[in-house]
Order: structure tokens, then sequence, then C-alpha cells
């Protein structure tokens, strides 16, 4: 049950503003502007009850008692699996892990993937577009076997070079990670085609759509993808909680990533068996309420429309992209023809950490750093950037204020 | 003056404009390579050691304008002193940046430095601002790269 007062045919963002408390909170004594949903997003009212509500009335471990309490917490657990089958368009909840996050999502795959298919000599290929999440699982996995990391390049303007693919895509390759969308540089990348290509040579696709699932949505049955990865915080959930989904042909070759409770069917000291998916690929109890809240998010999403969120940021991101072309000294790095709400942006020779220091002064909230993306940073000779990134809560206003506190940073810096 | 004009003060943003001694010293004695791989912020170090006294010291890299003007300013207050001195002034400097901040700095103590006071106000920014020193005292020791997370 969620409470959102939204008329279908509108959005009004004020009203979903409304919905969000931490966004009526006030920052050094102004109104907190929260331009940073790309690193985690901000939670709704909805999400924070339901995660309390399972603390307060559900809670009990999952799968494995036979009173009535555990049956509502495994209920409500799995009820959350289903919601992002649906929101998915997943074939099965067998194919739903819940994970911590994209990064463990992605640590599993390259874990498991790896120890069924990957040997010396083979290669894994990656994009220059990665999150470190998205590069480091794969690299330890390098080492761990022998194989060779490959990476397909991006152009000036934060683009795949799509014109490399194949010739990278060679009998040795046995999957390509791909990022959908990129938090570095707001880029959205043609997934469907690369997926295409990338089974016309035989290669299975993971694809990060951490960036992506939240603004835009996924279909994984539209992507064709075989592997896709996201994190519950960054689509109004909480945090502690994602999802790898895998076609359920992939996931039953992979072995177990970790071992423990709830992912085996019997266990002697001579012999255990495992259980069916998803219980397999998830040891441990995981983080219930993070998953029953992260369901909620995902009806919250859903409530108000992906498609009706998509155009809104795109008009922050449109307006974001022409207010701040008329601040001297200036320059927007990423200028991929399709972008998501995502602006990366230096300032003159101001370092991006003073210009954070001082938005931070005026209650704004961006990302300052390398945005755990240093290849895309060193690809563009860059050590930083700022960013701004939005949600469906951002309003024009807040982007003008950003704006405004752009000018501040050039007169502190006298420039 | 407001934190944040405390923080950029006018000494500092001069330094961020025009570092001194940036630039690789010939014959130096000692180097080292300081990283704070939260921001990408890196620099290296050179110093010529004779004596036990630092009679050269010099720095290139990128930073943010705390952490390139606190190296600028660095190498002009350890120039000249006895490696136990730039220590002990190292180990004030962090006091001086992460004490309590109703103690006021000493300001004589410090010369320029104390301009660096207002740090203290901006946690997360003190380690910009001590990243040349523990780079520093790394390569004086001779051990590995400094690193400040």
């Amino acid at each position: 049950m969620i409470d959102i007062t939204l008329t279908p045919a509108t959005f009004d963002v004020e009203t979903v503003r409304a919905d969000f408390p931490i966004l009526s909170r006030k920052v050094r004594g102004r109104p907190l502007v929260y331009l940073d949903s790309a690193n985690t997003t901000q939670k709704p009212e909805a999400v924070i009850r339901a995660s309390d509500r399972f603390y307060r009335e559900t809670n009990a471990n999952i799968h494995r008692s036979t009173y009535r309490l555990s049956e509502e917490a495994t209920t409500a657990y799995e009820g959350a699996r289903e919601k992002v089958r649906r929101f998915l368009n997943a074939a099965s909840t067998r194919e739903v892990v819940f994970t911590r996050g994209t990064t463990e999502a992605i640590n599993l795959l390259a874990s498991s993937f790896g120890q069924a298919f990957v040997k010396a000599g083979d290669e894994v290929l990656i994009t220059g577009m990665e999150h470190h999440s998205n590069i480091v699982p794969w690299q330890l996995l390098c080492e761990r076997t022998g194989a060779r990391l490959r990476v397909l390049p991006i152009d000036d303007r934060g683009e795949l070079v799509l014109e490399d693919l194949d010739a990278l895509l060679t009998e040795r390759t046995r999957i390509l990670g791909v990022v959908h969308v990129s938090n570095a540089l707001g880029t959205v990348n043609p997934v469907k085609e690369i997926v295409a290509r990338a089974h016309a040579k035989g290669v299975p696709v993971l694809v990060d759509a951490a960036q992506s699932l939240p603004h835009l949505g996924v279909d994984v049955a539209d992507l064709g993808c075989d592997f896709l990865a996201f994190s519950g915080h960054k689509v109004y959930g909480p945090t502690g909680i994602g999802v790898l989904w895998g076609k359920e042909e992939w996931l039953e070759k992979l072995p177990p990533y970790q071992g423990g409770g709830d992912m085996i069917a019997s266990v002697s000291f001579e012999k255990t068996t495992y259980a069916e998916l998803p219980a397999r690929l998830e040891a441990g109890t995981g983080n219930l309420a993070g998953g029953v809240a992260l369901g909620t998010a995902l009806d919250y999403v859903t409530t108000i429309g992906l498609e009706r969120i998509a155009a809104h940021e795109r008009a922050l991101l449109a307006h974001a992209t022409e207010r701040l072309s008329e601040v001297p000294g200036l320059r927007i790095v990423g200028t991929a023809r399709e972008k998501a709400g995502v602006v990366s942006f230096v300032l003159d020779d101001v370092h991006p950490h003073d210009v954070g220091t001082i938005l931070d002064q005026e209650g704004i909230c961006i990302r300052t750093g390398h945005h755990c993306a240093q290849p895309v940073m060193a690809r563009y000779d860059l050590p930083a950037t700022a960013r701004a990134s939005f949600g469906l809560y951002n309003t024009l206003e807040e982007v003008d204020a950003l704006v405004d506190g752009l000018r501040k940073v050039r007169e502190v810096f006298g420039a | 003056m407001t934190a944040l004009t405390d923080l950029y003060q006018e000494v500092i943003l001069d330094h961020n404009r025009s570092p001194r001694n940036f630039r690789a010293i010939e014959g130096a004695t000692h180097s080292g390579l300081g990283h704070n791989p939260l921001c990408g912020d890196q620099l290296t170090l050179y110093v010529r050691v004779e004596d036990g006294t630092i009679r050269e010291i010099g720095f290139q890299g990128k930073g943010c304008a705390i952490s390139k003007a606190s190296a600028s300013l660095m190498t002009e207050a350890v120039k000249g002193k006895t490696l136990a001195e730039a220590e002990e002034l190292f180990g004030r400097f962090h006091d001086l940046l992460t004490g309590p901040s109703d103690v006021p700095a000493e300001a004589k103590s410090f010369g320029k430095l104390a301009v660096f006071s207002g740090v203290r106000e901006f946690p997360v920014r003190v380690k910009c601002a001590t990243l040349a020193w523990h780079t520093l005292h790394s390569a004086l020791a001779g051990g590995s790269p400094a690193s400040t997370e």
C-alpha cells in the first residue's frame, strides 16, 4: 500500500516533492537543493514507511519457519521479487537474485560466470565508460584466470566507438559488460543494438542498469540482454539492496557465489546439494526490509509513470544544458546525442572540489570528483569534474539556483 | 568574515593561481608521490636535503585550490628547516586543522600557514590541506606513496 496523491494525467513536481520528507529540510539555513541523484536518490515517505512497517509488523526470518509471522515476511519479500520481475518485464522470479546492490551483483556474476566459463587466454570485453564496479570485478577475474580484459573506447563526445565493437568481439570473448547510462557523462548507450551485435558473435551481455532503470526504465525482454544489474538506492529505494537479473538458462549454469544458509537443498559433510534458483545464489539472510521497501519504490515509480519521469528529467537536462552554457568559463563534459539527467562540467581553472564546497554553502549538493570512473576522467585528461544529476523531484528553479551558485564560485575565485 | 571567505582567503587564492616552487628540483635527494583517491588529486614532491636540512623543495601536480596553495605555502615554510623542525611543524599544522575551532590558532607561530585555520570548518577539506604534508613526511621517510584515504 502506498500513499501517492497524484492524478495519473499530471506530473506536478510540487506534489511529488511533498512525498519526500528530506526535501523540506534546510542546509546551512537554506533550502536543500539536491542535485546528486545519480549518486543516491532521496526516499519517498512510502518507502520509508514500508521499511519501518516491516520491522514493526512483519519482521521474522523467511523461508524457514512454520509460524504465521515468518510466512508473512516471506510473502512480503517474495512479493517484492515479483514486483522487480514485473518492473523488468522478466520471465520469472527465478531470474531475480537479490544482492546488496549493483556492485555485489556484478561481483557475483564475475565470480560465478568466471568460474564456469572463463579460462586463461579468454577475453572479457567492457567499455571505456564503465563505473569501477563494472571494471574491477572483471579485472580480478582476469588476474585469477589469466584472461584478458579488453575495452571498447569512447569518443570525444562521450559516445562508444561502435565501429570498433565487431573487431573486439572475438572468438575468445566470453562476456560483454556495458553500462546503459554513464554516471559520469550521462550518455545513453544503444544497448539493444550492442546486445544484438554481441549475440551475433555468440557473446552474452551484462547491462549495468544502475543509472538507467530509475530514469528510463528497462525491459529485459526488449533489450535482449542476458544479465542486468541495478541498485535499490538509486531508484528511490533503500541502500543495501539490489538485483542481479539473469536469463534462467544462464543462471542455471552458474555455480554458487557464496555458501551458507538458504542456498542449500541438503548439507552433509560428504556432499551438499543446492537449492533451486534464485535461492542458490542468495546465501544467508538478505536485506528483508530493504527488499520489501525496494518493491514499494518500484511501485512508486510505476505509479508516477516512467514516461512522465523521463519527460520531466529531459526538461531538466535541457534547461540545465542551456543555463550552464551561459556561465562564462564553464565546459560541459559529455555531449552525447542521447543523454539522461546527468551534467558533468568543469569551470575554468577552478577545481571541482572548490566548486562543491562553495555550492554547499548555498545548500546545493552536487558530486565532485572522478565519479568512480577514473578511466573516463583519464580519457578527457581531467582529474575530476563537477556533476549535477537529476531525479523526479528536481525543479527548473533548482537548476537556476545551481547557475547562481556557480556565478558565486567565479566571484570567490575572482574570475 | 563568513566561513567561506575564511576558507578562500586571498593568500590561498594567490598561491593557487601562482604556486611557488612549482617545479622539479634537480639533484633531489628525496621525492614522493601524494594521492587523494577520493578526488583524483595528485602531486609529486621533490626535496634536496643536505646536512639534515631542507635546502631545496618543489612540487608539481594537479589539485584543488586548498591542496595546491597548501603545497605552495608548505614549500616556503619548510625550506631551510631541519627535518626535525619540518616534522614538528607538520604536527602543529595538523592540530591547527583538526583541533577544536574555539581554540584560537597561534597565528604568529604559524606565519602564513595560519591562513589554513579556516579549513577547520570544512572537515572534508582537511585532507586537501594536508596532502602535501603527508607527502613530505613519506618522502623524507623514504616510504610508500602518501595517500590521504
